[in-house]
């Protein structure tokens, strides 16, 4: 019934205007990257002699294959600590009807609304006398703290719209509570659970001020932590921060257009349960 | 879906329903290691915070003095504070004006029969994933006396125009409006998107045959049914805008003069700069103050759509 008529075509010439406008930035970002120092070419113009040297010069000088991998491990550890426990958590949460359950489940929403900053100064105390600071397992354990309350909360929404059936089946043949729930519940979940792991990937990989405050400073960093401490060393070194930049990004932009599909479903759908 | 569940759970046999609550009470211990963290990292800390906003404590000495309200009243005589609930307040409303009308145009224009709309959706979606820090620091570089931005003014022979931008204090606050729009426009956009293509395709046909308009289908049959994804936009781009701390933090650090500080900015600089750990929180709480008030009203009219 609606067809492509004219009117479709201005609006496509139209958007097509303003994408690229939208990609002006990076298209800025990636002609910087591959100048040399003293490229002759006008500032926004392709470089006549492209070259790699920035991003050779980048990895080398700014530590950040060793910082790759650092987030890497956070966002492993945290994604996999906050899938389980949430999971187990918003199970009896959501089943049961009982005083406390209800008011443990609004415990954990009220977190939804505590900003981290109102946690920031006691806990990075409370992280220094521990002798967390400096350790990717204090910035975990942060992490996954901080996001129960929206993981319980995605959990507990979708795991109400489930019939029981299944888990008493398996709950009256005998089965161990964990394995039952492992087994059982645990695989039926398994859409949320995607939109729960891309979530807080996205989120722990591009975090800044957690491993901010806990890793400045220290040899482990993360990458938003050293590409920060990079161009504070380099200053107006604009090539080699850029190559810097594109770096960092790299990784999760190929990771989002591999997956764009499931990573844009993750956050278009986790805000509707 | 929603009904197909509803009906299902009515149905349920009483017996049924006694039986696997005496499942799920067998593992009411699954809460705990989740509470554990989460008093640990939220609860605990969150607490304290609320109450050193009530001492002069400064992040070192042992007897922090009850000073009751004095942290909240230096808000007020503190040049700094003042303007960072001001931009505080301006960019998160601010953007999301902006950010949301402009996200349901694109997502009106990806959502309709032009041949590049999968392309324009993965591109401007593609920020959202970026981190903050990577944008802030190109645009940093973009605004620059001699940057992108001044020299495409000057090619298109508007160099009247060229400003420093992030060195006025007049343009600065706008400019990080700018940057937080083109980075978070994507995720308006898929939100918008997903609630456009739930309404079915039908009704606007049906709208189209009675001799409704594109405008008039838009905002008598599409406006009502996006009701929630506006609601849930609106919710997520004010409370992102009032804890901004990233790009603020990158791009210009406050400055020039303060001029930029948001509530989140100036946290961090009495904090672990000048260990003024009572004053900060008291700006923690404020914040927090802001942020429950929208998330209530939010709440509230979420509630309100869905009955």
């Amino acid at each position: 019934m609606f067809r492509y008529t004219w009117r479709t075509g201005i609006l496509e010439g139209f958007m097509i205007l303003v994408g690229l406008l939208f990609l002006f930035p990076i298209y800025v970002l990636v002609i910087l990257s591959l100048k040399a120092p003293g490229d002759q070419s006008a500032k926004l113009a392709p470089p006549l002699q492209p070259t790699l040297q920035n991003f050779f010069d980048a990895w080398q000088q700014g530590g950040l294959g060793g910082a790759l991998i650092n987030s890497l491990i956070v966002t492993v550890i945290t994604v996999a600590f906050t899938v389980v426990l949430a999971a187990a958590a918003a199970y009896p949460l959501s089943r049961l009807g009982a005083r406390w359950s209800r008011f443990t489940y609004l415990g954990f929403l009220a977190g939804l609304l505590l900003p981290a900053q109102l946690a920031l100064l006691p806990l990075y105390q409370t992280i220094r006398d521990l002798g967390l600071l400096g350790t990717l397992a204090g910035v975990i354990i942060v992490n996954v703290g901080g996001g129960m309350p929206f993981s319980i909360f995605l959990y507990a929404g979708f795991m109400r719209s489930l019939p029981a059936e299944y888990e008493e089946a398996a709950a009256v043949d005998g089965a161990h509570a964990f394995r039952t729930f492992w087994a059982v519940v645990f695989p039926l979940v398994q859409p949320i659970t995607g939109t729960v792991v891309i979530l807080t990937a996205v989120a722990t990989w591009n975090d800044f001020l957690t491993p901010l405050l806990y890793l400045s400073g220290t040899d482990q960093q993360t990458i938003t932590v050293a590409v920060y401490g990079f161009v504070g060393q380099y200053g107006a070194q604009w090539n080699l921060i850029f190559a810097g930049i594109i770096i960092s990004i790299l990784p999760i932009l190929i990771a989002y257009f591999f997956m764009q599909k499931y990573i844009v479903q993750g956050f278009a759908g986790g805000l509707k349960g | 879906m929603a009904l197909d569940t509803a009906v299902r759970r009515n149905e349920a046999p009483v017996k049924k329903r006694r039986r696997y609550r005496g499942f799920a009470h067998s593992v009411w211990w699954f809460v705990i290691p989740a509470a554990a963290l989460y008093v640990f990292a939220v609860v605990y800390p969150s607490l304290r915070g609320s109450l050193f906003a009530f001492t002069n404590w400064d992040g070192i000495s042992q007897n922090p003095k009850w000073v009751g309200f004095d942290q909240f009243a230096r808000i007020w005589s503190d040049p700094n504070g003042l303007t960072s609930i001001r931009n505080t307040l301006l960019i998160a409303l601010a953007v999301t004006v902006i950010q949301n009308i402009v996200g349901l145009l694109i997502a009106l224009a990806v959502n309709s029969r032009i041949k590049s709309r999968d392309i324009l959706r993965v591109l401007i979606f593609a920020p959202v994933v970026i981190t903050s820090i990577a944008v802030g620091f190109l645009w940093q570089n973009l605004y620059t006396p001699d940057g992108g931005i001044n020299e495409t003014l000057e090619a298109a022979g508007l160099g009247a125009l060229r400003q420093n931008w992030l060195g006025n204090p007049d343009t600065a606050i706008w400019c990080i409006i700018v940057v937080v729009f083109w980075q978070f426009v994507g995720y308006s956009m898929v939100i918008f998107l997903a609630g456009l293509q739930g309404i079915p395709e039908e009704i606007l046909e049906a709208a189209a045959i009675d001799g409704a308009g594109p405008i008039r289908r838009f905002w008598s049959v599409v406006r009502p049914l996006l009701a929630p994804s506006i609601t849930i936009n609106v919710m997520l781009s004010l409370i992102g805008g009032l804890k901004l701390f990233d790009q603020v933090f990158v791009m210009t650090q406050g400055g020039p003069g303060g001029a930029t500080n948001t509530i989140s900015t100036l946290i961090y600089s009495n904090a672990f700069s000048l260990g003024r750990f009572g004053y900060a929180a008291a700006l923690a709480v404020v914040l927090s103050i802001f942020v429950a008030v929208a998330s209530v009203i939010q709440y509230r009219l979420l509630a309100l759509q869905e009955r």
